[in-house]
C-alpha cells in the first residue's frame, strides 16, 4: 500500500444514505481479476442518469467523496474501494460506513473518515453551492479543513499508522510468526483439516 | 468473569494482543470462492509468498457458474474467473469444489453439509454471509480481497475487538411463519445498519426450536442489518446435527470435541452490551417492498408512506405505490435458491406449498438447488418431480439469481419474489424488482402469480 497523508481536492457530493456495494460497482463488473480497471463502472447504473452527480462536469477531477450514512453495506466485495480510487477518488466523508467496506477502504490507501451528520451536512451543502471549493482530508492531524473550517475526525489508530506508514500489513503480522507457530501447536486435535 | 458465547469465541483465537493494537486471531477455516479471490492470490505471487495451511483453506466455484447445460460458463471472463481458481488451488495444493463436481455448491451451504463448520471454530471467507456459519456456534465474518490474501498468507487476521448484541427471541412460530420471517421482521425494526461492530447472539426458545437451517437462515442475513457476525449457541440439535459428517470428529475425539463445545455457551451472569427482544409469537410472513432488506412489511400489510429519500427513490424504483395492499403486487418471475435459503428443508417447505398445483401462466419461476448435495438429496425424496410437476425450472447448484453473475438474471422492469438475502437495486439483474420472502412465500407467489400470504393456501 501506498503511503497516504493528506488529500487536498474537490468535492462529489453524493446526497444518499444507505449506499450499497452493489450500487458502488455492480456485479457484472466483478469478473476482472486484476485490481484496477475498475473506475470506468463506479455507481454503473446509476450514471445512466444525465443528471446523476457523477455526470455533472462542475464535479469532474472531485477528488473527496462526501456522502450519506452507512456508506458501503451490502457485500464484500474490495471492487468497491478499488472502483472509488480508480476513478480518482483518494477520500470518503461520511457519517457511518458499513464494517467490511471501511476495513477495505484501509487496506486500499483510501482515506474514509467519519465526521457527525451536521458536519457532513455542511460539506455537502458546500459542494453543491460551489463545487469549486476545496477541502483536505488530513489523516496525520485527523481532520477535514477548508475556507474557514476544520472538523476533527477520529479513526482506528492502527489502520490510521498503517497507511500513514504505507505499511506492509502481511509483513507486520508476519513478524508474529513463533506467537503463530505456538498458537498452532496448541489448536484442538479434533478441528477439522480440509485434507 | 462471565463470558458471552462471542466473547469466549474471539478469546479462544487470540494469537497475539497487545495494547493499542487489533487482537491478532487465528483462522480455524478460509473458504475461498472465484470472484473474491484472484487478485489476492495474484498479490501472494507477486510478493514470493505461499499459502500458509492450504489444509484449512477450503475453495469451491458457486458466483458466476452456469447452473445448467454443463460446466461451461456463458462468459469469457466468467470461464477465466473460474480458470484461474482451478489454477491458484492447485499451485497452492487447496482442495477445490470443481463446478460439476459431487461437492460443488454455494460456499455458505457447503461448509456446512461437510462438517467443516463446526462450534468454536473462528471461520473467514471473502463474502459477506460467511456469518451463515454463526449458526453451529462458530465466530464467522466476511472479509475483503486484501484480508483473503492476508489469511492465506499467515492464517491470522489482525481485528479490533467487536461488542456483544443480543438478539432473544422467545416462543413458537406460527404457521407459516419461518426463520426468515423473523430475520425479515427484526431487521424492519432495528433498519439495516444497526448491528455494526457487533457480535450478535441470537437466543431464546424460538432458536432452541428452530432447525440448524433456520438457523442457518437467521446468522446469514446478520450482514443484512450491518451486524459482524451472528450466531446461536451450539446445542444438541447441533450436534445431531454435525455427528457423522464427513469432516466431523469421530469415537473419543467427539465426546471431547462434545464436551468442549457445551462449555461455549454465554454465562448465566454475563452481560451484553445492548437487548433487543421479540415475540416470535405475534410473527406474520414477512415480504420487502422496497430496495433495502430493512423495508419489509407483513405481508398483511400496505406499501407505506415514504419516510425518507431512501424510501421515496426505493418506491420509484420499485413502481409502486403507497397505500397499495402487498398481496395485490403481480410477479413475473419466481427464484428460490441462495445462500439463505437452498438448503433441503427449504426446498421441502416450497414443495408442500405446491403440490399438485401449477405455477401461474404469467410467472417464470426456478429452484436452484444450494449445492450439488443438497440437489441429489432433494431428488432422491422426489422433490425435483414435484417442482417440475408444478411447472418450475429444477438447475444445477451455484449463486444463480441471487446476484446474477450468471445468465439467470432479471430483465430489466421485471418483478420477483425471492427467496434471496438483498432486494437492491439491479441486484438480481439491472431494473429488476426483488421482493424478498420466505421459501413458501416465493412458493406461494409463484401459484398465484401474485405476493399472497401463504396462510391462505396452508
Ligand atoms: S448465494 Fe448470493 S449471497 Fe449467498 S454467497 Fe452466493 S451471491 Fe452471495
Amino acid at each position: 500500500m501506498q503511503a497516504v497523508k493528506r488529500v487536498t481536492g474537490r468535492m462529489l457530493p453524493l446526497d444518499r444514505a444507505d449506499v450499497d456495494t452493489d450500487q458502488i460497482i455492480p456485479k457484472q463488473f466483478l469478473k476482472r481479476i486484476e485490481r484496477t480497471g475498475f473506475g470506468p463502472f463506479l455507481f454503473y447504473d446509476w450514471r445512466q442518469a444525465e443528471d446523476f452527480v457523477l455526470n455533472r462536469p462542475e464535479h469532474d477531477g472531485a477528488s473527496v467523496l462526501v456522502t450519506g450514512a452507512n456508506f458501503g453495506c451490502g457485500s464484500s466485495r474490495e471492487h468497491a474501494p478499488w472502483a472509488i480510487r480508480d476513478a480518482g477518488f483518494r477520500a470518503i466523508v461520511a457519517p457511518t460506513y458499513a464494517d467490511i467496506f471501511k476495513a477495505n477502504c484501509y487496506k486500499t490507501g483510501l482515506l474514509a473518515v467519519t465526521l457527525p451528520d451536521s458536519q457532513v451536512r455542511h460539506l455537502m451543502d458546500l459542494a453543491l453551492e460551489d463545487p469549486s471549493a476545496q477541502v483536505t482530508v488530513d489523516l496525520e492531524k485527523q481532520e477535514v479543513r477548508g475556507d474557514g473550517f476544520a472538523y476533527r475526525f477520529e479513526i482506528d489508530a492502527f489502520a490510521r499508522e498503517n497507511m500513514l506508514g504505507g505499511l506492509d500489513e502481511i509483513g507486520l503480522v508476519e513478524r508474529h510468526q513463533s506467537s503463530i507457530s505456538t498458537y498452532e501447536a496448541q489448536r484442538s486435535a479434533w478441528l477439522p483439516a480440509v485434507k | 468473569m462471565p463470558s458471552t458465547l462471542g466473547q469466549k469465541l474471539w478469546d479462544s483465537h487470540i494469537v497475539r494482543t497487545a495494547p493499542g493494537e487489533p487482537d491478532l486471531l487465528y483462522v480455524d477455516l478460509h473458504l475461498v470462492h472465484e470472484v473474491t479471490s484472484p487478485q489476492a492470490f495474484e498479490g501472494l505471487r507477486l510478493a514470493g509468498r505461499h499459502v500458509r495451511r492450504p489444509d484449512l483453506t477450503l475453495a469451491t466455484m458457486d458466483h458466476n457458474v452456469p447452473t445448467r447445460g454443463g460446466a461451461r460458463a456463458a462468459d469469457d471472463l466468467s470461464r477465466k474467473q473460474m480458470d484461474v481458481l482451478a489454477e491458484n488451488c492447485r499451485r497452492e495444493g487447496i482442495p477445490l469444489h470443481q463446478i460439476g463436481s459431487r461437492r460443488q455448491g454455494i460456499v455458505h451451504v457447503i461448509g456446512p453439509e461437510l462438517g467443516l463448520t463446526q462450534p468454536g471454530m473462528l471461520i473467514v471467507c471473502g463474502d459477506s454471509h460467511t456469518s451463515t456459519h454463526g449458526a453451529f456456534g462458530a465466530l464467522a465474518f466476511g472479509i475483503g480481497t486484501s484480508e483473503v490474501e492476508l489469511v492465506l498468507a499467515t492464517q491470522c487476521l489482525p481485528q479490533t475487538r467487536a461488542r456483544d448484541l443480543a438478539v432473544t427471541v422467545e416462543g413458537d412460530l406460527p404457521l407459516g411463519v419461518t426463520a426468515k420471517d423473523v430475520v425479515l421482521g427484526l431487521i424492519g425494526r432495528t433498519g439495516i445498519s444497526f448491528g455494526q461492530g457487533h457480535l450478535v447472539e441470537y437466543r431464546g426458545s424460538t432458536m432452541r426450536g428452530l432447525s440448524m437451517e433456520g438457523r442457518m437462515t437467521l446468522c446469514n442475513m446478520s450482514i443484512e442489518w450491518g451486524a459482524k457476525a451472528g450466531m446461536v449457541s451450539p446445542d444438541d440439535t447441533t450436534y445431531a446435527y454435525l455427528e457423522r459428517r464427513p469432516h466431523a470428529p469421530r469415537g473419543a475425539a467427539w465426546d471431547l470435541a462434545v464436551d468442549y463445545w457445551r462449555s461455549l455457551a454465554t454465562d448465566v451472569d454475563a452481560v451484553f452490551d445492548h437487548e433487543i427482544l421479540l415475540d416470535a409469537t405475534r410473527l406474520e410472513p414477512h415480504v420487502t417492498w422496497g430496495t433495502n432488506p430493512g423495508q419489509v412489511a407483513p405481508v398483511t400489510g400496505r406499501v407505506p408512506e415514504p419516510l425518507t429519500d431512501t424510501d421515496v427513490r426505493a418506491l420509484r424504483y420499485m413502481d409502486l405505490r403507497p397505500g397499495t395492499a402487498l398481496a395485490d403486487i403481480a410477479i413475473d418471475r419466481v427464484f428460490i435458491g441462495s445462500c439463505t435459503n437452498a438448503r433441503l428443508e427449504d426446498l421441502r417447505a416450497a414443495s408442500k406449498v405446491i403440490a399438485g398445483k401449477h405455477v401461474h401462466p404469467k410467472v417464470r419461476a426456478m429452484v436452484v438447488p444450494g449445492s450439488a448435495t443438497v440437489k441429489r438429496a432433494a431428488e432422491d425424496e422426489g422433490l425435483d418431480a414435484i417442482f417440475k410437476a408444478a411447472g418450475f425450472e429444477w438447475r444445477n447448484a451455484g449463486c444463480s439469481m441471487c446476484l446474477g453473475m450468471n445468465p439467470d438474471i432479471l430483465a430489466p422492469g421485471e418483478r420477483c419474489a425471492s427467496t434471496s438475502n438483498r432486494n437492491f437495486e439491479g441486484r438480481q439483474g439491472a431494473g429488476g424488482r426483488t421482493h424478498l420472502m420466505s421459501p413458501p412465500m416465493a412458493a406461494a407467489a409463484a401459484v398465484t402469480g401474485h405476493l399472497v400470504d401463504v396462510r391462505e393456501l396452508l
